[in-house]
């Protein structure tokens, strides 16, 4: 018998994401994501001037607000065809990697660990036989018995007391759930030490940014940082050599920590390298502008078609006609007047039309984009194969670690396609982190020679032409590719479009009624228990989903469905 | 140290004890009413000058990133939009206990983050000594940064009960003269 299940976080106000699974024979044979907040950034930006468009866009979201704002001045940046100088650029290049390295620690240890790890179950582990296990896998100096024996009777306080606070909704004893007692104690002891750690990257954006969580240091056409090397309350080298010491205490923790757990609980779950595939076409954009113009980037990125490698096209640059011609957006499921097609960014609309939930009609606030006219999955996952491909050293070299270290788990040897699968994504982000950690510490060495060579320039004047410019600024995201497309008419905004990450991944059925990828990676997952369909959490939880930015507002209730679970794991913004 | 907006990158401040009192303007200003807390804390900060020992941030609908600024304090002041079944407009005060049972029967629009967090913190053992939120039932949450012309009428008695508690705590708070 075919039963639906239906996970929807009803209590919260915004970011929220709905999925409904048809659920046959132990198994999703059927799954449909929507987002049930409408999102009105487009009409709030209207007529507005371009160069505070992004004191906006960064209050989409409370998670990705740095994000919207680098992706906002670089739209209009490109509108101007203006260049950043060059110190602008490593400053800004610095904020992405930290904001990047903090976000994805956090996804992974405090948003979705849980999912994997028993807490419950730590509590039986043997602190001394984790610690030898933990001392088998990596030199980090925190994994003494002593501390695993702390951790364990704090949460067993945490236990007694009957307050399991943020533990309260996990799934605990679930039969999904396969982690020796070790293994959950080693892991819950990394996530306490975890939330020092995503604090630490965290420093990094309020110094550069004068502030967080929302950035104050941006402009259009570079930064307001004022540098004076000598100043202690300016961007001196006292504040930048402070930085440095955190790149190098996130360095050891990511390293020895985060890609180590990755591996091991992964190779743990080496099942769940055969599910949550889903859509194989892979887009990301390159990142960290190395010139002024924007043209060399220290990450690359670019399209990889039916998950093979061999396939790769790299995407140049913010001119490259490649990505710019290539993204359209259908509405033919999604809640807003269409008719017109599937639609690109700088002509789109965004006319609401609700209707009810309609499985084979509208039934989605999100728009559903494609590359090409071809789905595709966004991502940490589609970055580092884009760079394998590409050939970037570092990551290949952290994925070979990630490799080997889940292999000597597992007993056997782990490929690359491995990766696309609900854990891959996993195992991607944390190579990415590496990966990001490097280009932190290769940033700041940058800024620190250009520094050196007197060039103290943060910003280029401009003016606004008459007439109307169009600009795109794409930026990788935490979540993957984020592109605003801005068309600007006397210097006043006409249009303005974000196609954000979750966009992509949690898009409805298209125009010709293909499926997202939260949609796809669905199909076939296993469902022991439809009444906690920890299985649908785990590959949803995989993409990192966030949808304050996909849309927004309208509450829409509905009341049809058969099992009802509320999402675990939350950060306001995110939900699910 | 006082800053709005957020935190300010004061790297001294970390070595010192003390964390202070910390008041914290939440919401969304995208969807008109949702921002009231945020336009209640720039309206502190704009028309009063504040003593030593409080921190005045613009939390907008933040998470994680916020708990290095709450952990540790002293006192930890919310100015927030607030659902609790009240008419638009209501006032709301809660002090200590009332805020975590507040929270979790989530009415507040951002609660998630600031529940998330003290729980978090609770973890950590880095909880707030002690938390008032000053919160208001919204009236309009449409798309829009103007709030609603019964809400905007409502800031100034928001910030009043902020300043009002401020001197409670012993800091010194002054009106600037227009």
């Amino acid at each position: 018998m075919t039963k639906r299940i239906v996970v929807d976080p009803m209590t919260r106000i915004e970011g929220h994401l709905r999925v409904d699974c048809e659920v046959d024979n132990g198994k999703v044979v059927k799954a449909w994501s929507s987002g049930q907040m409408w999102r009105g950034i487009e009409l709030i930006l209207k007529d507005r001037d371009p160069r505070d468009a992004w004191i906006f866009t960064q209050r989409i979201c409370g998670v990705c607000t740095t994000v919207h704002a680098i992706a906002s001045v670089r739209a209009v940046e490109n509108a101007l065809n203006l260049e950043v100088p060059l110190n602008a650029q490593y400053i800004r290049n610095m904020i992405v990697a930290a904001h990047g390295i903090h976000d994805h620690i956090v996804h992974f240890y405090h948003l979705s660990a849980l999912d994997w790890v028993d807490i419950v179950s730590a509590l039986k582990a043997d602190p001394k036989k984790a610690s030898k296990l933990a001392g088998s896998l990596s030199s980090w100096s925190n994994n003494s018995h002593q501390h695993f024996k702390q951790v364990q009777e704090k949460l067993q306080s945490f236990v007694n007391s009957g307050q399991l606070g943020v533990f309260a909704s996990g799934y605990w004893g679930h039969p999904a759930m396969k982690l020796p007692p070790e293994v959950n104690l080693l892991a819950v002891a990394h996530y306490f030490q975890a939330l020092d750690y995503q604090r630490r990257a965290n420093k990094i954006v309020t110094i550069l940014g004068s502030k967080t969580p929302h950035i104050q240091n941006l402009a259009v056409g570079g930064v307001t940082n004022v540098i004076n090397l000598d100043s202690q309350s300016t961007l001196g080298m006292e504040r930048l050599y402070y930085i440095k010491t955190i790149i190098d205490e996130l360095g050891d923790f990511i390293k020895n920590v985060y890609l180590v757990d990755v591996a091991a609980i992964g190779a743990m779950y080496a099942d769940w390298t055969k599910y949550g595939a889903g859509v194989t076409n892979y887009l990301s954009v390159p990142d960290l502008p190395l010139d002024t113009k924007g043209t060399r980037f220290a990450l690359p990125g670019g399209y990889i078609a039916n998950g093979d490698l061999a396939t790769f096209k790299p995407i140049g640059s913010h001119q490259d006609a490649y990505f710019q011609d290539g993204v359209k957006e259908s509405v033919k499921h999604a809640w807003y007047k269409g008719g017109k097609g599937a639609l690109h960014p700088y002509d789109g609309e965004t006319i609401p039309e609700y209707t009810d939930f309609q499985d084979d009609e509208k039934y989605s606030w999100v728009k559903a984009p494609t590359f090409y006219d071809k789905r595709a999955q966004v991502g940490p996952l589609a970055n580092v194969l884009a760079m394998v491909a590409a050939g970037h050293e570092p990551t290949k070299r952290y994925l070979d670690q990630v490799l080997k270290t889940a292999g000597s788990v597992a007993g056997t040897q782990i490929p690359v396609a491995a990766l696309h699968s609900t854990i891959g994504r996993h195992a991607a982000r944390a190579v990415r982190t590496a990966v990001l950690y490097e280009a932190l510490q290769q940033q700041w060495q940058l800024l620190v020679e250009n520094l050196a060579k007197g060039d103290f320039t943060t910003f280029n004047r401009f003016e606004f032409p008459k007439g109307e410019i169009r600009g795109l600024g794409f930026h990788e995201a935490p979540r993957g590719t984020l592109s605003h497309w801005t068309v600007i008419r006397d210097g006043k905004i006409a249009n303005y479009q974000a196609v954000v990450p979750s966009t992509w991944n949690a898009g409805p059925r298209d125009e010709l009624d293909e499926p997202g990828p939260y949609e796809a990676s669905l199909l076939d997952n296993p469902v022991a228990d439809p009444e906690r369909p920890l299985e649908v959490i785990r590959t949803v939880h995989s993409f990192d989903p966030c949808l304050a930015c996909a849309i927004h507002m309208v509450d829409t209730r509905s009341k049809e469905e058969i099992v009802r679970v509320q999402g675990v794991g939350a950060q306001c913004g995110v939900s699910f | 140290m006082q800053s709005l907006a957020g935190t300010s990158p004061d790297i001294d401040r970390e070595a010192t004890g003390s964390r202070g009192v910390l008041v914290l303007g939440l919401g969304n200003i995208l969807l008109q009413d949702e921002g009231v807390g945020v336009r209640a804390v720039e309206a502190l900060y704009r028309d009063y000058r504040l003593g030593e020992g409080v921190d005045v941030i613009d939390g907008g609908t933040s998470g994680m990133a916020l708990l290095d600024d709450i952990r540790n304090r002293d006192h930890l002041i919310v100015v927030d939009a607030v659902k609790t079944g009240r008419p638009p407009g209501s006032v709301v005060i809660l002090v200590d206990d009332e805020v975590p049972a507040f929270f979790q029967s989530k009415v507040s629009p951002h609660q998630l983050a600031l529940s998330d967090l003290l729980a978090v913190l609770k973890l950590t053992g880095e909880q707030p000594a002690s938390i008032t939120v000053v919160g208001v039932e919204p009236q309009s949450l449409d798309i829009g940064l103007e709030l609603s012309e019964l809400i905007a009428a409502r800031v100034e008695t928001l910030v009043n009960s902020v300043v009002e508690q401020l001197r409670l705590l012993g800091i010194a708070v002054e009106a600037v003269s227009a």
